[in-house]
């Protein structure tokens, strides 16, 4: 058995055969043409079949990962448009009176040098992109199709690395998994293969050569974990885990279209927790009554940079139309010196559970938080939207909030931009503070969630990551039970 | 000749698909020169979405837009438009 360590990108179990991907050889021959007139023409032929091929692919994108990850494949259309790039090409062929395979190759590779040399990582990336188009013409020229390359059956897909437009077109019924050799966490097949609910493994180094070819293996995403022709013993241990996920899942589906009573006989609403866009599918066949809770933070840490309104107004507004009326709940961000995100540039804290997280960081840092109140009012206006503020620990934060909120929704009404009339706030409890005041609270806000896990570590005293303290941690406790209670009371007494 | 100027707020500059947006928006005005300036001697004709990126317009960098040519002002208005908006 051979056991090879990479970066998990995406969770999950998968055991098969793999395939190894190679790209078709992209050597390309230098030849002279006899009229570059028509080489020049064959070219733009060329050129307007790959536009259409990228915009089926765009189109495929959108359908499988949303609006949000396709557009990346937009930009593909456009840089296939880019005149320099364009007359770059014919004035090889013209110039040189060469074939048009080498003027593609030649324009790519100097375009993709122009962005490798930029001082800027996201500005690097972008050979890739560039690379991409380029392969895709070669590929045309050469009468090839659209890089079809197509396991026969399910497969874990091995590869050095792979382009955006290789994950997307792979056909998702018969890729088990993803493994690569390179890559970032951050690219876009990561997200990708994320999205499309693959599990997958990046970074494995040079140890994944072409020899793993036809060989059997488990891969475990969760871990990084790739185990080629895996031991009896692994392989059992896998059986195992694979069974409980199979039984955890079949018994919940057995569940799937009841009516949600409780023992004494009260019907309660059950919601999903999801973390983005992808889970929404899943949220609504296990028939879910809502999203009780969207946890922000994903959109954060899925890239290497701070999300934009319009990359976060795509996720909220795509979430809100798929429940179709259903309430979404969206947390805003929560995040801490706990939860590493480097382009936050948190200083290291010595009790991060105490410290600069969540609503206080947001805020301290009013543009941060103001992008994601804006994303999510103009996401309003395309479903039923509440939003939800975590770590509130005084009724003067709650305000300081309506106050920010306030100034968002005018500016969006002065610039016409559509939002809902009714937006419901609420906030989490999960402070004891946040009890003893939630009289005041429950005035101000439309409803409360109650977030037990840190309710019962701030109010025993109890660090939920020191394992030393296990049995100290107890959800359990007369104190956290009656906090719960008295936050109850306290809420009803408001009609909440 | 008409401008203005824009400070960039985003954190990642004048990246791919607010690059995308305004070459798009730039293209529509076919008898138009637009160009985005970045001060110094950096500047880029805004209907070609390689040369703008090539610009590496980073966070806090204050770009200019100039329109020169028919339907100028509307043009402007669409171009700040969309800096503001997203970025």
């Amino acid at each position: 058995m051979i056991t090879l360590e990479g970066k998990g990108v995406s969770g999950g179990y998968a055991t098969g055969r793999i395939a190894f991907y190679h790209r078709d050889a992209a050597d390309v021959e230098k030849r002279g043409v006899d009229d570059a007139r028509a080489e020049v023409e064959r070219f733009l032929q060329a050129k307007a079949q790959a536009s259409e091929q990228v915009r089926r692919l765009y189109e495929k994108a959108v359908a499988d990962v949303g609006h949000e990850e396709a557009n990346i494949f937009d930009i593909h259309g456009m840089m296939l448009d880019d005149e320099d790039y364009l007359e770059a090409i014919q004035d090889i062929i013209l110039n040189q009176r060469v074939n048009a395979e080498y003027a593609v190759a030649t324009t790519a590779e100097e375009f993709a040098e122009m962005f490798s040399s930029m001082d800027d990582e996201y500005m690097q990336g972008r050979a890739a992109d560039v690379r991409d188009i380029s392969a895709r013409l070669v590929r045309i020229l050469g009468g090839g199709g659209e890089g079809g390359f197509q396991p026969s059956g399910p497969v874990i897909l091995a590869a050095d690395d792979l382009v955006p437009s290789e994950t997307l077109q792979f056909d998702r019924t018969r890729i088990l998994a993803i493994v690569t050799m390179y890559g970032s966490a951050t690219s876009h097949t990561a997200i990708l293969a994320k999205m499309m609910n693959i599990p997958a493994i990046i970074g494995l180094g040079e140890c994944l050569t072409d020899a793993v070819d036809g060989r059997d293996a488990i891969v475990d995403g969760f871990s990084g974990k790739l185990l080629v022709e895996p031991d009896a013993a692994t392989r059992d241990h896998y059986d195992g885990k694979f069974r409980e996920e199979h039984t955890r899942r079949t018994t919940l589906r057995q569940l799937r279209g009841k009516a949600n009573i409780t023992r004494d006989g009260r019907k309660i609403d059950l919601y999903a927790n999801i973390g983005g866009v992808a889970d929404v599918t899943e949220a609504l066949e296990n028939d879910a009554g809502g999203i009780g809770l969207f946890r922000s933070e994903f959109l954060y840490l899925q890239t290497d940079r701070y999300p934009d309104e319009e990359t976060q107004f795509a996720a909220y507004k795509a979430v809100a139309a798929g429940m179709a009326g259903r309430r979404v709940i969206i947390r805003t961000l929560d995040i801490g010196a706990d939860k590493k995100i480097e382009y936050f540039n948190l200083d290291p804290e010595e009790n991060p559970a105490l410290g600069f997280r969540a609503i206080r960081l947001c805020l301290e840092r009013p543009e941060l938080f103001t992008t994601q109140l804006r994303a999510l009012y103009r996401a309003s206006a395309f479903g039923r939207i509440a939003i939800m503020f975590p770590m509130i620990t005084d009724v003067e934060e709650i305000r300081e909030i309506k106050a920010i909120i306030a100034g968002v929704r005018d500016d969006l009404a002065r610039r016409n931009i559509p939002q809902a009339e009714q937006v419901e706030i609420g906030v989490m409890i999960e402070t004891p503070a946040a009890v003893m005041v939630s009289d005041l609270l429950a005035k101000e806000v439309d409803f409360f969630s109650i977030g037990t896990n840190d309710l019962t570590q701030y109010t025993l005293a109890v660090d939920r990551q020191n394992p030393k303290l296990e049995r100290f941690y107890r959800p359990h406790h007369t104190g956290v039970l009656r906090m719960l209670k008295m936050v109850v009371d306290n809420a009803h007494c408001e009609g909440k | 000749m008409v401008q203005f100027s824009h400070v960039i707020r985003d954190a990642l500059g004048i990246h791919a698909r607010p690059a995308g947006l305004l070459v798009k928006a730039a293209g529509k005005y076919k008898n138009a020169t637009i160009t985005l300036d970045k001060g110094g001697d950096d500047k880029a004709d805004m209907k070609k979405l390689f040369r703008v990126m090539r610009l590496g317009v980073k966070q806090g960098d204050t770009v200019t837009v100039t329109v020169e040519g028919e339907d100028e002002d509307a043009a402007l208005a669409e171009l700040r438009a969309i800096m503001e908006e997203t970025l």
